[in-house]
């Protein structure tokens, strides 16, 4: 029997559990916890400059990794800083335990110094939360913490520590709990069988069907189970920004993503439709567009871990509850040795696919000539050339982050990490932190705008102190472009405190952290700068890249309209 | 339509806020609750009516079986079931009111609870609509305070909520 301190269970258990790295940052009701961290070497804290960091690079990892991202913070300003990652890991369904100081016991609700009722503060944005009541029970409530964002539909959990739980004097057995169970948490795995027979038929049925599938493939390691259904079937497949790698982009079958700044061909094939088969996705608004015109001639198979995800926006005509892997796995054993109705059908519904393609084909922006400004769009080309599309690519929020899921095409799922549901601006480089500390021998990227990138920039401190070489590419268009671009088309230009003004000159910046700046301004430049940055693979680069400030997304859904309806460029529209 | 959801739910603090937060997070109606412990020391029984269509009625209960701490739970009014809600009125008892307070609780199978010189405390038991209907009763005799429980119930013959 072993009789260890509250905060020394916290430390052995993440050792158990397998927790090799932890993002922090000190404080008052966390220094027990801190001290049990500081005798020990198997958990590895990364000392963050703001906790908001701290969670985004948690969550990076997760998304890479598939692992629950931990966090630790103080109480008060330490936990309320972590609030906006945690909640842009519960939009997007990221596994993370976030363990928080509280108060001593005996003071909390006495609004004593740095309390903050934080269980009340997260609660409407994490998967579940706890609040430590006796030490003796924090191995049974970190298991059950790491068992409930890692399983069923994942997310972040809290875990509430008074002080007083880790006091140093007082000692209580310590074993590690190897299962645990939680009576009224029974996540579901299989999908029903009648359903899914169901959804076959109507499968091998339809004529213009279309796959689309979102972040519970990645989330749930189905991206090869759906690439050999996919493939079996012919059918084109269109992922949501979260999905995006599930099903490899290079990829014939792939129409690329949907929705808002979907691809042409993508938007189009929903549209037209007869059969949509929806795997971990949950037709949020920015992909239906005007839920009432939504795919109007198509039937609706939804597959979704979360029962409250089916018919939530749009009616289901076929739902199963079920994991993506097991549901999809179980089709590929009904299409086995059956074909498809009409193949001639089918072959008709590629005819009018490759015609959608074929209408943007070269269309899609104009590249930039000599002496002109870069576009965003060809840097995002060009990095992906130079990482031979194999990078681990962040972003933080904006057009930079539209550009870099259109033009940066994926083969492989867990590559493209991107605040898909809360839109979390200054996400991207601390989630770039989480996945390089993570994959050291990887080239992580972090797309990124002025805007962005200056709402967490205080973590190149971080960088520094631990080594962390990620490629930093800022879009540089001296402006909020997204806003601005809103404000292009809906409010007549008028760019309301969408400018940049006072930038500060990111090359000194950079280099008074100690690392490597490069400032691209024309065409030229930016393949030798682009060589050079990629060089190698554990330098921090920043590239400070100015493109073009006029430059607008597209194609853009029409609001209110169908999927169809998009301007495909500043004077087309469908 | 309205609905009576019960929920059998962890007997842990914070395990009522996190569902009658996930009624305002998610643009759900209240329109009564009531919560307290069972036979079984870890379990609340908590009992909520909403308004809302088929769809609200299924996104709620949905979105409850999700919370972790919600162990079971039933819509009654998908079955045949029975619909309890106490109430305490304080009415004014002056001169000839006294009497017809009296009657009017009698008629109601109401019960007189407590009495001073100048009040009466009735306690009524039935579904919402009578204990409206004993209000709109009460009230040309003036009513000084209500206290209603929320409704509470159980569905009919053999059906059980229960682990």
């Amino acid at each position: 029997m072993e009789l260890l301190s509250g905060a020394d269970m916290i430390a052995r258990f993440l050792k158990d559990e397998g927790v090799e790295r932890i993002y922090g940052y000190p404080g008052g009701a966390a220094l027990h916890i801190y001290d049990a961290l500081f005798r020990q070497d198997s958990v590895q804290h990364i000392l963050v400059r703001h906790e908001q960091a701290a969670t985004h690079a948690a969550d990076g990892y997760a998304r890479a990794s598939g692992k629950p991202g931990v966090v630790l913070v103080t109480s008060g300003p330490g936990a309320t800083n972590a609030v906006t990652g945690i909640a842009t890991a519960y939009m997007d369904s990221i596994p993370m335990v976030v363990l928080c100081g509280q108060v001593a016991s005996h003071l909390i609700g006495e609004d004593a110094f740095q309390e903050t009722d934080i269980v009340g503060v997260t609660r409407p944005v994490v998967k579940h939360s706890f609040s430590i009541r006796h030490p003796s029970e924090i191995p049974e409530v970190l298991k059950k913490a790491f068992y409930l964002a890692a399983t069923g539909r994942p997310g972040p959990v809290v875990v509430d520590i008074p002080k007083d739980m880790t006091a140093p004097t007082e000692r209580y057995e310590y074993v590690y709990p190897k299962k645990v169970k939680i009576r009224s948490y029974n996540p579901v795995t299989r999908g029903h069988t009648g359903q899914i027979k169901k959804a076959v038929d109507m499968m091998l049925k339809a004529r213009r069907p279309v796959f689309y599938t979102g972040g519970g493939i990645v989330t749930g390691g189905a991206s090869e189970a759906l690439t050999d259904l996919v493939q079996r079937l012919g059918f084109p497949i269109t992922t949501t920004l979260m999905g995006i790698g599930a099903y490899p982009q290079t990829d014939n079958q792939s129409l690329g993503w949907l929705g808002m700044h979907g691809s042409y061909e993508a938007n189009m094939a929903m549209h037209h439709a007869d059969l949509i088969i929806a795997i971990g996705a949950r037709f949020d608004d920015r992909v239906t567009n005007n839920t009432s015109k939504f795919c109007p001639t198509a039937k609706i198979v939804h597959v979704d871990i979360d029962p409250s995800s089916i018919s939530k926006t749009v009616r289901a005509d076929v739902p199963i509850v079920g994991a993506a892997g097991s549901v999809i796995n179980e089709m590929i054993s009904l299409v086995q040795g059956r074909e498809a109705a009409s193949p001639e059908a089918l072959a008709e519904w590629w005819q009018s696919i490759d015609g959608w393609r074929a209408e943007r084909e070269g269309k899609l922006y104009e590249p930039s000539k000599s002496g002109e400004a870069l576009k965003p769009q060809e840097v995002i080309e060009a990095v992906h050339r130079v990482t031979r599309g194999e990078a681990f690519v962040t972003t933080d929020v904006g057009q930079h982050q539209m550009f870099a899921a259109q033009y940066y095409k994926f083969a492989k799922p867990n590559r493209f990490i991107t605040s898909g549901g809360l839109g979390t601006m200054g996400f991207g480089f601390p989630a770039a932190m989480g996945v390089k500390l993570g994959y050291p021998q990887d080239d992580v990227v972090c797309f990124t705008g002025e805007g962005s990138f200056q709402m967490m920039m205080q973590e190149l401190s971080t960088c520094k102190q631990f080594e962390v070489g990620v490629k930093i590419v800022n879009l540089n268009n001296q402006s909020l472009g997204m806003v601005r671009q809103w404000q292009d088309l809906n409010y007549k230009s008028r760019h309301a405190h969408s400018y940049m003004e006072s930038l500060p000159d990111f090359a000194k910046l950079i280099e008074a952290y100690g690392f490597t700046a490069i400032t691209v301004r024309t065409h030229e430049e930016l393949a030798p700068a682009l060589e050079r940055a990629f060089a190698d693979t554990n330098e921090l680069v920043f590239l400070d890249i100015y493109v073009d400030p006029f430059e607008h997304v597209y194609p853009m859904q029409v609001p209110l309209g169908s999927m169809r309806d998009m301007l495909l460029s500043k004077t087309e529209r469908t | 339509m309205r609905h009576i959801i019960s929920i059998l739910l962890e007997n842990e603090p914070g395990a009522l806020s996190r569902v009658v937060g996930l009624f305002s997070q998610r643009n759900f109606n209240i329109e009564t609750l009531n919560v307290a412990p069972t036979e079984d020391p870890s379990l609340s029984r908590l009992t909520v009516t909403t308004v809302g269509d088929d769809r609200v009625i299924e996104q709620i209960t949905k979105h409850l079986n999700k919370l972790v701490d919600v162990v079971k739970l039933v819509d009654l009014t998908e079955g045949n079931h029975i619909e309890r809600e106490l109430m305490l009125v304080k009415v004014k008892a002056l001169g000839a009111a006294r009497d017809e307070v009296k009657r009017t609780a009698d008629i109601f199978r109401a019960q007189v609870v407590d009495v001073t010189p100048s009040v009466y405390t009735v306690q009524i038991t039935g579904d919402g609509g009578k204990l409206d209907a004993f209000i709109q009763a009460m009230a040309p005799i003036g009513i000084l305070e209500v206290a209603r429980t929320g409704v509470s119930g159980i569905a009919r013959g053999d059906k059980l909520l229960s682990l």
